[in-house]
């Protein structure tokens, strides 16, 4: 694949006139996927993908196209030229843009993760024997996935690394469920079969009698795969500086009113972990860690250049969309030992699902409980509760109502597959919070 | 650009053997161009071109999605397609025949006056600054942004067995937006909320909305909102529009009605359902007004079409009549999975994703009331537009919708504007205190582009027209 995106950057490259920049963005994976449900196979394919994604900027103008990339040199050669012709066409026509954003060279890099991962061939046997007599349903996502940029100024970027993802469920016969993540670059066939055996083991807890709540407030405890979720929001109308200045984040509040989170609660954007490129789409790198909130304080927003050039902000390279690509949120000192001790009485939720923001400028997000979540009385679990939505603002849960902070983080990897397979995911430990809203 | 394939060689060339090979072209294009706050934000043309390649081996389908339009590429995407479905095989879910692929002749194009591609980059660009001028009807309006994005999709199936089914859409989405703040109060006004204005369509769409009069009322709107009273909280009626039935019929029948997700295929993702096989011909799903269709023959509705992926024809089928759920949504593979009676429902995104169990056009049929004898049958009420928050359960059961703009409703008069509504309730008795549904000039045809399902994951455009509707004794809320 890298040698596609350098011979059609090329090609492209050679097409423009000296008055245009071009900036070229690769997208490509070599993807397996196994679908299954009751432990058979449903579904079953190979997908190839390859997306080139262009940003013209001329005559004051910034225009932007994409095409596929067949791997056949007519084709994409035709392509090419379709695209720079069409986008030529269009910079004589739309609107200028006062706002430009010019890319810049400051240097290439080439980073290539090799791993021992999991083969096209063998994934049907390593899996499906070992999850006979339960009901398992879920997805493997497997194979390697690309990103390239490179723009006319002479930049050049290559992000390729290998990964699989067992992303399941396994459901009990009275229909509670437990939820399970398997992923990873280096397949360890033991190591997975130890990670079914412990999600076999919280299946049998699901059997105990269900325990019927009513709506109230409760002491609460997120295990870290629900906080993930939370942090989640923070990148759709939440820490991106443009939807601050355009009046719709919930973070407007952190900003002009000077509205503090608990001094518990610190998160950044953290590209350290090396498991998504520092790159963004228009080839700018970013530093291994920006602070976004530090002990409760707003220290920075996602900026992209565009955003730092519209409203007088200072950029950190964030994506156009603004949205945090490796988040990491710092942990605190609770024990995995003391977290039932410490709810006490309440509720301890493994998995939350369906978020959305019911009062956006409030920080006010609705959704409800999911997989093992469950009553906790004098310290420990009586059972599994029934499914309740919850309607809260993360300026209660991440801020006044933060009690504790779990020692251990956990990384939540992302299995979003919509277009293409994402990278990266988050890292953050779970979180106890003394009182948060169910509603129905 | 779009290149040209001749697709029946290129199944000439599959060489494996295979109970049936099916190979799926699409190539689409998406180009959005949106003007906020008197600039160009995006001025963009994206596409996809590739073919998904399926075979049938031992009863289990494999496939392989390659942008590799070429011979070569062919014969190695049927071989490694082959072996996936010979691998899986003896772990198959269900043994298929190739009866779930019909053979299917045909062709479908949307229904246009005027193309939309005909408009050229420049008076695109003019007329949504037009518009985003006359959003900003204040200096409170913080925020403007005027979207048009033109779509053209184009699908070629064939098959083994005959099937050769050609299928070329034409569709437009179209959005305005004015977010007006003052102080911590943000509020934002949509043309049918969360981008629900998306047709099949040409030009013309364009020329009769009266696009400078609708961004002025949205813009006002927005700004009378800051000055609103909130929302009351309490047990009351709720008439709900067209542009917020669209999501209320998604969410509460759409998803819970799809057959494999009955099956279990979706419990992983997006969930599982109240509604089990033994409901359908039994289960009261609301009241006796409530009359749903799987429609895809309505032309300008967004997800029109003749055929589905699997190959079967599309047809007009009442999902509930008079309140008895009566039909699912499952096309050829969850009919046989289920032995139930489908529609032709089994879509895929695009060449690289797999065909699943999705909605079309799922739609509420007109009843017999007017506006003014909905509104004044109820005596303390709110009335809501457009939505802008929705939140569902992993059965559909437990939802929660909110809504851009409300209305006070008391003593069968719209009163005070109100800001922030918001409901909940549980979807089988929500439905089932469904009292009045209103008529043809009620009616409303909306949509959304982003209907999000299945492992791999994919998205889809669906269609959904209703009239105005009266719920009554439903939980309504403001904001924080």
């Amino acid at each position: 694949m890298e040698n596609q995106f350098k011979t059609i950057s090329k090609t492209l490259f050679s097409l423009i006139n000296k008055d245009e920049v071009l900036t070229v963005s690769f997208t490509g994976e070599e993807s397996q996927f196994i679908r299954l449900n009751n432990a058979k196979i449903r579904q079953t394919g190979l997908v190839n993908d390859a997306d080139i994604n262009l940003k013209m900027i001329s005559n004051g103008t910034t225009c932007t196209g994409s095409f596929t990339l067949s791997g056949n040199d007519s084709f994409d050669l035709r392509r090419a030229k379709s695209e720079i012709e069409r986008m030529r066409i269009e910079v004589s026509q739309i609107l200028k843009d006062p706002y430009v954003t010019m890319p810049s060279e400051l240097g290439s890099s080439h980073e290539t993760k090799h791993s021992n991962g999991l083969s096209f061939e063998n994934a049907v046997d390593a899996i499906m024997p070992c999850v006979q007599g339960v009901d398992f349903v879920g997805i493997l996502s497997n194979g390697r996935m690309y990103r390239g940029n490179a723009n006319s100024l002479g930049q050049e970027h290559w992000f390729e690394t290998e990964s699989f993802s067992l992303d399941f469920s396994l459901v009990a016969k009275n229909h509670q469920m437990v939820k399970g993540t398997f992923a990873g670059t280096d397949w360890n066939q033991n190591n997975f079969e130890l990670y079914l055996d412990q999600s076999k083991k919280k299946l049998k807890m699901m059997e105990l009698k269900p325990v019927k709540i009513d709506t109230g407030n409760y002491k609460a405890w997120f295990e870290p795969a629900a906080v993930s979720d939370f942090i989640n929001m923070f990148s759709w109308n939440g820490i991106s500086e443009a939807s601050i200045q355009q009046g719709c984040s919930g973070f407007g509040r952190m900003r002009n009113e000077n509205i503090k989170l608990s001094s518990k609660f610190s998160i950044s954007e953290d590209f350290s972990l090396g498991l998504v490129p520092k790159f963004n789409s228009n080839g700018e790198v970013s530093v291994d860690k920006v602070p976004i909130i530090s002990s409760g304080e707003l220290k920075n927003t996602l900026v992209s250049s565009r955003t730092a050039s519209e409203y007088g902000q200072v950029s950190n390279h964030a994506e156009p969309g603004e949205h945090l690509r490796s988040p990491s949120m710092a942990p605190g000192e609770l024990n995995r030992n003391d977290i039932l001790k410490e709810i006490d009485k309440g509720l301890y939720l493994s998995n939350i699902h369906y978020l959305n923001w019911s009062d956006n400028s409030k920080g006010r997000i609705t959704g409800l409980t999911r997989y093992a979540c469950f009553w906790v009385e004098s310290g420990e679990i009586v059972g599994p509760i029934n499914t309740m939505r919850f309607d809260d603002s993360f300026y209660n849960y991440f801020g006044d109502s933060l009690v504790q902070v779990g020692k251990e983080t956990e990384f939540i990897p992302s299995t979003s597959t919509y277009g293409n397979r994402e990278m990266g995911g988050t890292t953050c430990p779970g979180i106890l919070a003394d009182s948060f809203a169910l509603t129905l | 650009m779009r290149d040209e394939i001749n697709l029946k060689s290129l199944l000439d060339a599959v060489n494996v053997p295979a109970d049936w090979v099916g190979i799926r072209e699409v190539y689409e294009s998406n180009t959005p161009r949106m003007i906020r706050d008197g600039i160009p934000v995006s001025n963009g043309h994206y596409s996809t071109h590739g073919i998904m390649v399926e075979v049938l081996v031992n009863g289990q389908f494999g496939y392989f999605g390659t942008p590799d339009l070429s011979k070569k590429g062919i014969e190695e995407a049927s071989n490694k397609a082959y072996f996936q479905a010979e691998a899986a095989s003896k772990y198959a879910l269900h043994r298929f025949t190739d009866d779930v692929r019909p053979k299917s002749v045909g062709k479908y194009s949307s229904e246009f006056e005027k193309d939309l591609r005909d408009i050229s980059a420049k008076d695109i660009n003019i007329m949504l600054l037009d518009a985003c001028n006359a959003l900003k009807v204040s200096e409170k309006i913080v925020s403007a942004s005027a979207l048009a994005n033109v779509i053209e999709s184009n699908f070629h199936f064939v098959s083994s067995n005959g099937s050769d089914v050609v299928q070329d859409f034409l569709m437009l989405e179209f959005d305005l937006s004015a977010t007006a703040v003052d102080g911590a109060n943000q509020q934002t006004r949509t043309f049918g909320g969360m981008r629900g204005t998306c047709r099949q369509t040409g030009k013309e769409f364009l020329d009769n909305i009266e696009i400078l009069a609708q961004a002025n009322k949205i813009g006002n709107q927005a700004i009378e909102l800051l000055s609103a009273d909130e929302t009351p909280s309490g047990e009351m009626d709720i008439v709900i529009a067209p542009d917020q039935m669209m999501l209320q019929i998604h969410e509460s029948i759409g998803h819970a009605l799809e057959v494999d997700r009955i099956l279990g295929d979706e419990r992983n993702y997006a969930g599982w359902s109240f509604v089990k096989l033994e409901d359908f011909g039994k289960m009261q799903y609301g009241s006796k007004h409530m009359n749903i269709t799987f429609d895809p023959t309505v032309s300008s509705e967004f997800a029109s079409y003749a055929f589905d992926d699997g190959g079967l024809k599309a047809e007009r089928e009442y999902l509930i009549k008079d309140g008895l759920l009566v039909r699912g949504l499952g096309g050829k593979e969850s009919q046989v999975r289920s032995g139930l009676e489908g529609v032709a429902n089994f879509r895929a995104s695009s060449w690289n994703r797999a065909p699943i169990d999705r909605m079309a056009n799922i739609n509420l049929e007109p009843g017999e009331s007017s506006f003014d004898e909905i509104i004044g049958s109820v005596e303390k009420g709110i009335y809501v537009e457009s939505n802008r928050s929705w939140s569902i359960d992993d059965y559909r059961n437990k939802f929660q919708f909110g809504c851009e703009y409300g209305k006070l409703i008391e003593n069968g008069k719209l009163t005070k504007t109100i800001k922030n509504p918001n409901y909940r309730g549980i979807s089988n008795p929500f439905w089932n205190s469904l009292k009045m549904v209103g008529n043809g000039d009620t009616y409303g045809i909306y949509g959304t582009p982003n209907c999000g399902k299945g492992e791999p994951n994919q998205v889809i455009r669906v269609g959904h027209a209703s009239p105005l509707c009266l719920f009554e004794n439903i939980q309504v809320f403001g904001g924080a």
